[in-house]
């Protein structure tokens, strides 16, 4: 169902505009975030854009201030979010894990740059996906997306939103300065738009309790800041009613579910796109703007006679270990570009279990592959296999 | 949980509560009232405390100030024109 | 030689009654965890009490709190109330507010949380004159873990991190408040708990970012570590030193082992909140679409 105020026809946006007007297609109504290259494009296009379908863009004094603005935005209603790069990214953690910890819905999009530190401000990395997957202290389960495209950016904003309704937490979008800042085509059209709205608690308050799990492990309806539930929300481990009980038993019981809630619902979050897999002798993993370059890659490739394909995980955690173990059976190796020195890399090498060789196709950040470095780790696996 | 017992004085606009168990003997209400209405007592609550007592309760003008420094909510006041305990005299200089 | 029970009128025992402000508390999480002659019951029972005269509907009230013994005040109220991470009260709340322009939003803290590392947040809500009500317990100590000093521990006294005696110059908050453009700041201490419950009340009721500042005792920490006595001779020492001057210059609220403790109303003012600025000068230009 269409919201109004959804940006429609086709256009030439960026990916950092494409994801504004993805969330405002979402049904985002507040966006509280802070300065940051290579994200800037997102919270300027968001302070132009919110006010016209009635919603609230702040401007918070840091990316700590954010995140706990777009915490309170949540539990007032509101679907919310942030944007960021690295630095912000790191700043915004311990209240990412209170977000988590509280399963509380809302979106944060990584347009990741090189690192660390201060880096390269506008040139691309994407060495912030293991700071996704564990950044917060503590165990708990997490969802990253990755957008190859202003088109992809456009609507994996929305579906981030709708996981981060569906499953209650907070779900990243980790897309990095090359997408964000390239210009492409971007098809928008209302009618095809899916939104998930907020589940209301479907139990009257004396029966309602906060984090009474359903079969899918995800608590039951999300009572709002002024409905009558009073509810206790906190950082404290904390039981089914949302009270603080400083207990073991009671960390394995919530903490367990944090984790298994994803875990659990994996199938329904993984997202991929497959290329020649069927007939592929080497599979190239990979994501975001490495995807780009590693069809050039997979065209040098083919034109050499070589059997490659190409998993591009549009959902890079949870990782689609099912995919790769089957793949791992019958074929000779993959190849993971990505740039950072070898991240996510390592997942799909405790996946593959040694089973067939995984080659890491590293790159420190501030450009993209040549297709011919991955062509060159290409050749090196099917060497070794043979 | 155990019963909580409460204690009540009639004073002289209406009465005076206190909840032996709940108090931590912090001394604030007896210390700070007005009108020295109270003074620990002897005996020991429930956790270890000397509880305030009332000593007159009639001094008591139920001006709520021990309900509101009280830190564990064990003693509040109520005003009650019906149960108050005016001598005489006073109803007359109260009603003037 | 107090008399002896049996001599003194007998009370009556009652079996079924209960405070009449519990319907503001979680009785459920009742005692709270607070050492006995802690001033931060007698602050909630002020809050409690300036709710119930306000007579405001409960499910229009949230209460958000950081992390310390005054963060445990959000558990014990019997609102939305949100217990969040260490120093992000604030942001939170203005989250929280935006989402909700039309509700009342407390923050309830302690003077390690809202002045050390939530100091960046509680200046620039100030200044954007978000419209949430923030009440600092200031009993100079980062009780929770032990007495360390804080952002508000007078020059010379003592902390677990400051045992030859605090040598950093602390707030004074009335003057950081009032500073940075809040529209309503008063001081008081928990031994003047009904007039820091009248200041709750105009506090809450007042849009804009409006401040309440509770000297406390801290008799466990601060108290026992400066030689102090009990929580009581705390209140005492409030009782001899406190000087009640309303509108005076919050500069002149600083605090030092020995000074006057300066109380009251400094600072009550009109500003427009956050959110009436951002309807006028954003929303209205985009009214058309």
């Amino acid at each position: 169902m269409p919201v109004n105020g959804i940006l429609s026809g086709v256009h030439f946006m960026n990916g950092d505009e494409a994801c504004a007007e993805g969330a405002i297609a979402a049904g985002c109504r507040l966006f509280a975030g802070y300065p940051i290259t290579p994200q800037s494009e997102i919270a300027e296009r968001m302070s132009y854009r919110l006010p016209q379908v009635g919603g609230v863009f702040i401007q918070m004094e840091d990316e700590i201030a954010s995140m706990a603005a777009v915490l309170g935005g949540a539990w007032g209603g509101m679907k919310a979010m942030s944007a960021t790069s690295g630095p912000g990214f790191s700043l915004m953690m311990e209240n990412l894990g209170l977000g988590m910890m509280t399963e509380t819905p809302c979106v944060v999009i990584n347009i990741q740059r090189g690192g660390p530190s201060t880096g390269l401000p506008t040139l691309v990395g994407q060495a912030d996906m293991m700071q996704a997957r564990w950044g917060s202290h503590g165990d708990y389960g997490v969802i990253a997306l990755s957008p190859s495209s202003p088109q992809e950016a456009f609507e994996l904003t929305i579906r981030a939103f709708n996981l981060a309704e569906t499953y209650r937490l907070p779900v990243f979008v980790m897309s990095d300065e090359m997408v964000g800042h390239m210009y492409e085509r971007v098809v928008i059209d209302p009618e095809r738009i899916e939104t998930v709205e907020r589940r209301k608690p479907a139990k009257p308050p004396e029966k309602f309790l906060l984090y009474e799990p359903g079969p899918d492990l995800v608590p039951q309806g999300m009572p709002l800041f002024g409905d009558g539930y009073r509810v206790h929300i906190t950082g404290l481990t904390h039981d089914e009613r949302g009270y603080p009980v400083i207990d073991a038993e009671t960390q394995n019981r919530t903490v367990t579910r944090l984790k298994e809630k994803i875990a659990h619902n994996a199938a329904q979050i993984i997202s991929y796109e497959e290329r020649d897999l069927d007939s592929a002798d080497i599979v190239i993993i990979t994501y975001g703007i490495a995807a780009r370059t590693s069809l050039g890659a997979l065209e040098l490739a083919r034109k050499q006679g070589l059997k490659v394909g190409m998993l591009r995980l549009t959902t890079v955690w949870p990782l689609p270990t099912t995919k790769i173990i089957e793949l791992a059976e019958r074929i000779a190796g993959f190849v993971v570009p990505e740039i950072n020195l070898g991240q996510v890399v390592l997942e799909v090498e405790r996946v593959v279990a040694g089973k067939v060789p995984v080659r890491c196709v590293p790159h420190a950040g501030g450009d993209i592959h040549q297709p011919e470095q991955i062509l060159h780790a290409i050749e090196e696996v099917l060497k070794d296999a043979a | 949980m155990a019963e909580v017992l409460t204690k009540r004085w009639k004073t002289k606009h209406g009465y005076l509560y206190i909840q032996d168990d709940e108090c931590k003997g912090c001394g604030f209400c007896i210390e700070f009232c007005p009108k020295q209405v109270l003074e620990e007592s002897d005996y020991f609550n429930a956790k270890g405390f000397h509880p305030p007592l009332v000593k007159d309760a009639l001094a008591c003008v139920n001006c709520t100030f021990c309900q509101l420094i009280c830190p564990d909510f064990a003693i509040w006041s109520i005003k009650d024109p019906v149960a108050s305990n005016l001598e005489p005299h006073e109803e007359e200089q109260n009603a003037s | 030689m107090p008399l002896k029970a049996k001599e003194l009128p007998a009370p009556e025992i009652l079996r079924a009654e209960s405070h009449p402000m519990k319907r503001y508390l979680r009785t459920d999480r009742l005692p709270h965890i607070w050492c006995s002659a802690c001033g931060l019951g007698t602050a909630l029972s002020c809050f409690v009490y300036a709710l119930d005269e306000m007579q405001l509907d409960l499910d229009d009230v949230g209460v958000v709190s950081g992390i310390g013994c005054t963060g445990r005040v959000a558990g014990y109220v019997n609102l939305d109330s949100y217990h969040t991470t260490h120093g992000r009260a604030i942001p939170f709340a203005s989250g929280l507010k935006v989402a909700k322009p039309k509700k009342k939003v407390i923050v309830f803290s302690g003077d390690g949380d809202l002045f050390a590392i939530g100091g960046n947040h509680f200046i620039h809500a100030a200044r954007r004159n978000i419209d949430i009500t923030v009440i600092c317990v200031n009993n100079f100590t980062y009780g929770m873990t032990g007495g360390q000093f804080g952002p508000t521990t007078p020059l010379g006294s003592r902390g677990t991190t400051a045992p030859y005696g605090n040598y950093e110059n602390p707030f004074n908050l009335p003057y950081v408040a009032a500073s940075c453009g809040a529209v309503y700041v008063a001081r008081w201490t928990s031994l003047h708990a009904r007039r820091l419950k009248e200041a709750m009340v105009e506090a809450i009721a007042k849009p804009g970012f409006t401040f309440v500042e509770i000297i406390s005792p801290c008799p466990t920490n601060y108290g026992r570590r400066n030689r102090l006595g009990e929580g009581i001779d705390e209140l005492r020492y409030y009782a001899e030193k406190s000087v009640i001057r309303h509108g005076a210059n919050p500069k002149d609220a600083d605090l030092y082992p020995g000074s006057e403790i300066l109380i009251g109303k400094f600072v009550e003012l009109e500003r427009p909140t956050f959110l009436e600025v951002y309807e006028e000068r954003v929303m209205k230009k985009n009214s058309g679409r």
